[in-house]
């Protein structure tokens, strides 16, 4: 399987503090990958630089079979590009409805003079239902999404993200705040999204690490600290020290 | 569910119709067209308030729909009206030129008409040269595509210069009000080739129309009043849909709309060069009603009232717009008119002249605290409550 995302010796400073030193990764067309790590170990910043919000000092975001740089890229290409991004803390449109929110994110034209011409085809409205379905809001269609309830507004961003269908899904702590039923579902539909993209899960909780049953990624003061199957880096004496045994 | 523009903003018929009913009314009851009643002075100042309403649109568009408070669109307004005002001073006073000149035994050339027009106009600036600024003042037809490039370009550059840096929320605001501040400034000089401080005055004789007041006023009051309703139309269309969802976003999310792979800042250009534009078509009507425009008009404090008039009437709500400007402005023009009885409270007398002002502001601070939804919010209690009985049956 060909590469579709290459990070390799990316560092970023803030004000003399190093938050990320020396990184390197990769992840391939169709995986799921977990990056876990103890607080500041520069999970969100790592995303950051993926889509655009942070500039890297130094190193390589190469993207695609192209191997285009994201770096000169603003979020907004980045996006357009293919990469699709999930919050920690969910935010969906709360004013707008839940099919407005899928609507936006649908993957169609994002120029404004299409965007103002645009009118929602049949298949548009379609797809919507459908993604819906899927993240279990199909009854929820025409409520405002500040109206559902946490768990609810997580699965309608995972939606939207699915609606842009982005190569690359970063998601943030998907798992946070939902009941154990709701990670279940949040779990089937990552594993299901893996299936045909790359996935980049950032995680706190093994358990719900151990479920999506894939390759794990440590990070650690920026750096990785180790990479392999979940029992492989639970069992590194270096991971145990610095993250498992706090 | 696919839905027609109308029934997505049921709106936008009533306005019409309740916009359409008012002019009638008002034409009956004039004294140009219709049985008289309402004086001639008091339908400029109605048609004024229609050019403030239409004004307001534009500021709920940016401000109440895409959340950036621009406390700068009066200086779009000010430059439609100088726009149409040069042409409507030019023509005139090139006809009053001719017609003293006609008597003279020779025939004047067109360079002594040139020259004595300049006279006449930049006289009161001790100078009788036409700036360049002024090369097309002899067509109408070009000054009134003025009136929408110049305020438009204005606001594509400033805009441009302003999002590219993603200057966002107070510090645009202090920026746009810059903006004003500074073209005020400059109109004010006596070289800015504007006439200064006078300002372009007699606006409101239409060069070659020998109608009355009566009839012109009412010419007026119907054109602002059909901007007005193709402005409603206009803004209902831009803020409903896909367009409108994107705005919506922007103001409450703009982070994550970028992320959505939208360019923020390009939508926001075009919301804020859409809106001058419309502010400057509003100017452009405004002006030749009050028949004077000088650089006070464009000063900061004028931007912060249009925002106060759409705060108080409900953002994010087009007919709260209007009702805030209209309400607002007609209001203001009673108490500082002097129409308004004084309070003799034996100690002191409140003169609502002085007075108006700390009313005005308490109210702004009012709406702000205890009614967020201003006075548009009243109307959706009514049709909440009334969404809520039919989804009870």
């Amino acid at each position: 399987m060909s590469t579709l995302l290459e990070v390799s010796g990316v560092s970023v400073t803030f004000d003399g503090f190093r938050a990320i030193n020396n990184l390197s990764f990769q992840i391939a067309e169709a995986e799921m990958r977990a990056v876990i790590g103890p607080n500041g170990a520069g999970k969100t910043t790592f995303m950051d630089i993926v889509t655009g919000k942070t500039r890297p000092d130094e190193g390589r975001v190469i993207w695609g079979e192209k191997s285009v740089s994201l770096l000169g890229m603003n979020e907004a290409k980045i996006a357009q590009a293919g990469v699709g991004r999930k919050f920690q803390k969910p935010t969906v449109f709360e004013d707008q409805s839940v099919q407005e929110n899928l609507l936006m994110a649908l993957q169609n034209k994002r120029g404004w003079l299409a965007v103002l011409r645009y009118r929602p085809s049949p298949e548009d409205l379609v797809k919507v239902v459908d993604l819906a379905e899927k993240i279990g809001l199909k009854d929820q269609l025409f409520r405002k999404s500040g109206e559902l309830s946490h768990g609810q507004k997580q699965w309608l961003e995972i939606g939207m993200l699915l609606a842009q269908e982005p190569r690359l899904l970063l998601v943030d702590e998907p798992a946070a705040g939902m009941t154990p039923a709701e990670r279940e579902h949040t779990t089937d539909i990552l594993v299901e999204a893996a299936k045909t993209r790359a996935v980049v899960v950032v995680e706190h909780d093994m358990e719900f690490v151990r479920r999506l049953n894939c390759k794990v990624t440590v990070l650690h003061e920026g750096a990785v600290l180790a990479e392999g199957s979940l029992d492989h880096v639970t069992s590194d004496q270096n991971v145990i020290d610095v993250y498992l045994e706090r | 569910m696919k839905r027609s523009f109308i029934a997505k903003n049921p709106s936008v018929l009533i306005f019409l119709a309740i916009l359409a009913l008012f002019t009638l009314l008002i034409t009956v009851m004039s004294e140009g067209f219709g049985v008289g009643g309402i004086s001639t002075s008091f339908i400029k100042t109605l048609g004024k308030t229609l050019c403030l309403c239409l004004i307001a649109l534009a500021m709920d568009v940016i401000w109440g729909y895409t959340g950036i408070l621009s406390l700068g669109h009066f200086a779009f307004f000010g430059l439609g009206g100088y726009m149409i005002g040069m042409w409507l001073m030019y023509e005139r006073t090139r006809l009053i030129v001719v017609d003293s000149l006609a008597q003279a035994e020779i025939p004047p050339t067109d360079g002594e008409v040139i020259d004595a027009i300049g006279n006449q106009i930049f006289g009161v600036v001790g100078s009788s040269d036409f700036p360049l600024i002024w090369a097309f003042a002899d067509s109408l037809m070009i000054q009134l595509m003025l009136v929408v490039l110049v305020p438009g370009l204005l606001a594509l550059v400033f805009g441009w210069l302003a999002f590219r840096s993603r200057v966002t929320g107070v510090y645009l605001s202090i920026l746009t009000q810059a903006m004003t501040l500074a073209l005020a400034l400059y109109l004010f000089q006596n070289d800015s080739g504007l006439r200064g401080n006078n300002g372009l005055s007699g606006l409101q004789n239409l060069p070659g129309v020998t109608a009355s007041q009566d009839h012109v006023s009412l010419w007026f009051f119907w054109a602002s009043a059909a901007a007005l309703g193709g402005g409603y139309v206009l803004c209902a269309w831009l803020v409903s849909g896909k367009f409108g969802s994107v705005l919506r976003a922007i103001r409450d999310n703009e982070a994550r709309v970028r992320f959505l792979g939208y360019s923020v800042e390009m939508y926001k250009l075009v919301i804020f060069t859409l809106t001058a534009c419309i502010a400057a078509i509003a100017g452009a009507l405004y002006y030749p009603q009050a028949g004077i425009i000088n650089p006070a008009e464009i000063a900061p404090i004028a931007s912060i009232y249009l925002a106060v008039w759409v705060a108080i009437g409900g953002r994010g709500r087009l007919y709260g717009a209007v009702i805030g400007a209209a309400f607002v402005s007609l209001l203001s023009t009673w108490f500082t008119g002097g129409q308004a009885p004084d309070i003799n409270l034996g100690f002191y007398t409140i003169k609502w002249v002085d007075w108006w002002l700390v009313l005005l502001g308490l109210s702004f601070v009012l709406v702000t605290l205890f009614a967020p939804k201003g006075i548009g919010g009243l109307i959706d209690i009514f049709t909440d409550r009334r969404a809520a009985k039919e989804a009870k049956q």
